[in-house]
């Protein structure tokens, strides 16, 4: 394998003749900054801002679109801008059927969903990480064998459970059926594992009951797996669009942001110009949420990476 | 009298703990079991059933898997349809992922922004960002409004061409789920140790060939587990084809998710669309079994 993967001592042999031809040249450029690193690094710079820019055609277009009169948007030539830039379309879409009900219910269903996913796994990773009981690993195992059935497995049978419950076209039925993923409880189970155990120690001598001690010591220590945690969940609310096309039947009390976005395009054609302003709109909260978190990005990634979408 | 109290009262305290335990973890178990153990249990019970949606429920046996494979018109394409989404998603998601953390590296001004601009489509509702794409695509649309004006070539219409349309799915795919991979790599490019890297240099290595022989070898794990993931996530698209194409043109882009969403929601077939959910699960357990065993061959922990 190694022989393979990493230069063998006869390869070592030959990239060293190779270096003390070359060495002299690169020396003297590394040294003085200029020449070929330099313009590799100009190059490396150039490469990456075309492959920005292609990649943020899209949205740059999205957005272009929303700020034009909706017969405009498919003009040909394409243009920038329409006859007339047209901030109102933003507003526009607010007054448009039930968009601000839609908006307030992904609000209302994310918060509530990271909060019960919240609770639900911090006390149970706590149970798991650092309480002692009989069949705590056993029953470990059988929580993460859960992870591995897929949400489609699910959604269909999930439907009749929520009939069964009376629950179709409720806020319960956005919130409840997938908050208590076993993912969660794995993330705070790892994280709490690796706090000192002296810390329970201490308080349980200082009279600490296990919920105090949970509550005051270990869970403060967890608020950075907490909040990765709660982003995520947030997100994966925020988005979520197979479930809610199921449970939710009628769009006009329940639907959220995504099933709403799809709405602009109705009997009398497609509101290209509105579903453009929609979708930016949509897009607000999450992008401000990776831009404030954009220094923990990779490391919430490298700690939550098990989880994805 | 210390000796027989100590192991008493080390006793109720384990089981004092054991009930505390149990408090803590009631809600988690009390949820996993009506919301996961309880809809598995009849998803079972649903595929061995003609179960409509309103109606008679009758017991079929294995009848609703016999008619996936041998009646259903849809079914194999659908599997078809998910197996050349698959491959052709995965392997471009993480060239373009790994080129682009690798490119990313220190030395390049403002990577942090760069970053969250590839990080952002992932974030941001899928519904959305497939909305954009449907835009984009359409005849009159930002690709072939340029190039019919600018360069005089008339495209394709892309969502309503067969092999165009699965194409264009996975390339708004792509775009949409790769900075969730880049970010992946990141995070691992930034843990690697900085000695094997000098010890690499100094022995010669640099450019392609420090990537081929060191550093990508040195990724493996991360590689593995993004292809794992990505694997799965892959079979189980839909939000993309189901907006840009509701499948179409035909059938040449729905694949097995939409299936199953079409069987039990539109033709209220909830039977068939439990069996062919089992098929899928069936099948995502056997490919990430098989891509297990096969790690040992390409994947290289360091011990």
């Amino acid at each position: 394998m190694s022989t393979e993967t990493l230069p063998t001592r006869g390869a070592r042999r030959r990239l060293r003749k190779d270096r003390s031809a070359a060495a002299p040249s690169n020396r003297v450029t590394s040294v003085a900054g200029d020449g070929p690193r330099r313009w590799r690094t100009v190059l490396a710079h150039l490469a990456v801002v075309a492959a920005a820019a292609m990649f943020a055609l899209p949205l740059v277009y999205a957005f272009f679109s929303a700020l034009k009169p909706n017969t405009e948007v498919f003009s040909m030539p394409p243009r920038l801008f329409g006859s007339e830039i047209r901030w109102s379309n933003f507003a526009e879409v607010f007054q448009y059927g039930p968009f601000t009900t839609y908006i307030f219910n992904s609000f209302f269903v994310a918060t509530a969903g990271t909060l019960v996913v919240l609770v639900v796994s911090t006390t149970a990773g706590y149970a798991f990480g650092r309480l002692r009981w009989p069949g705590r690993d056993i029953v470990f195992v059988l929580f993460l064998a859960t992870l591995m059935v897929p949400q489609e497995v699910v959604v269909v049978p999930m439907f009749i459970v929520m009939q069964w419950f009376g629950w179709v076209d409720t806020y319960q039925s956005l919130i409840f059926p997938f908050a208590f993923t076993a993912f969660g409880t794995f993330l705070m189970r790892q994280f709490f594992r690796g706090i000192p155990y002296e810390l329970d120690e201490a308080a349980r001598v200082d009279g600490a009951g296990a919920f105090r001690t949970f509550w005051q010591i270990i869970l403060p220590l967890a608020k950075s797996a907490v909040a990765v945690l709660a982003v995520f969940t947030f997100l994966s609310f925020w988005n979520s669009y197979l479930w809610p096309l199921i449970t939710v039947v009628d769009y006009q009390s329940h639907g959220t942001l995504p099933i709403g976005l799809a709405s602009f395009s109705g009997q009398h054609g497609t509101r290209w110009d509105l579903q453009m302003a929609a979708s930016i709109v949509s897009m607000i909260p999450t992008t401000i949420i990776v831009i404030a978190l954009q220094k923990h990005l990779v490391k919430g990634i490298a700690t939550a990476g098990l989880g994805g979408r | 009298m210390l000796k027989t109290r100590s192991p008493h009262r080390s006793g109720s305290l384990r089981r004092t703990e054991t009930r505390q335990a149990l408090g803590f973890i009631s809600p988690a178990l009390l949820g996993l079991a009506v919301f996961t153990v309880v809809p598995v249990v009849l998803s079972i019970v649903m595929s061995l059933h003609h179960w409509p949606a309103f109606g008679e429920r009758s017991f079929s046996g294995l009848g609703n898997y016999v008619d996936l494979f041998t009646k259903n018109p849809d079914f194999w394409p659908a599997l078809r349809n998910t197996a050349v989404f698959a491959l052709l998603y995965v392997p471009l998601n993480l060239v373009v992922a790994l080129s682009l953390a690798l490119a990313l590296s220190p030395r390049i001004r403002g990577r942090g922004a760069f970053r969250v601009l590839f990080f952002i489509p992932v974030v941001t509702p899928i519904v959305a960002n497939a909305l954009v794409w449907k835009m984009m695509l359409q005849p009159q649309g930002l690709f072939n409004g340029v190039s019919t004006s600018v360069f005089g070539i008339e495209l394709p219409n892309f969502l309503a061409d067969r092999n165009w349309a699965m194409i264009m799915v996975v390339m708004m795919s792509v775009w949409q789920g790769m900075g969730y991979n880049m970010l992946i790599f990141s995070a691992a490019l930034e843990q690697l140790p900085t000695s094997v890297i000098e010890a690499a240099r100094i022995d010669g290595a640099q450019g392609a060939r420090m990537i081929r022989s060191v550093v990508i070898p040195m990724l493996s794990p991360a590689i593995f587990f993004a292809t794992v993931m990505t694997i799965i996530t892959s079979l189980q698209v839909f939000a993309q084809p189901q907006l840009l194409t509701g499948g179409g043109p035909g059938n040449a882009t729905m694949p097995l998710v939409q299936f199953i969403y079409n069987q039990g929601f539109q033709f209220q077939n909830l039977g068939l669309a439990a069996a062919a959910a089992w098929v899928l699960f069936v099948l995502i357990i056997l490919i990430t079994a098989l891509q297990f065993k096969a790690q040992k061959r390409w994947v290289h922990y360091e011990h």
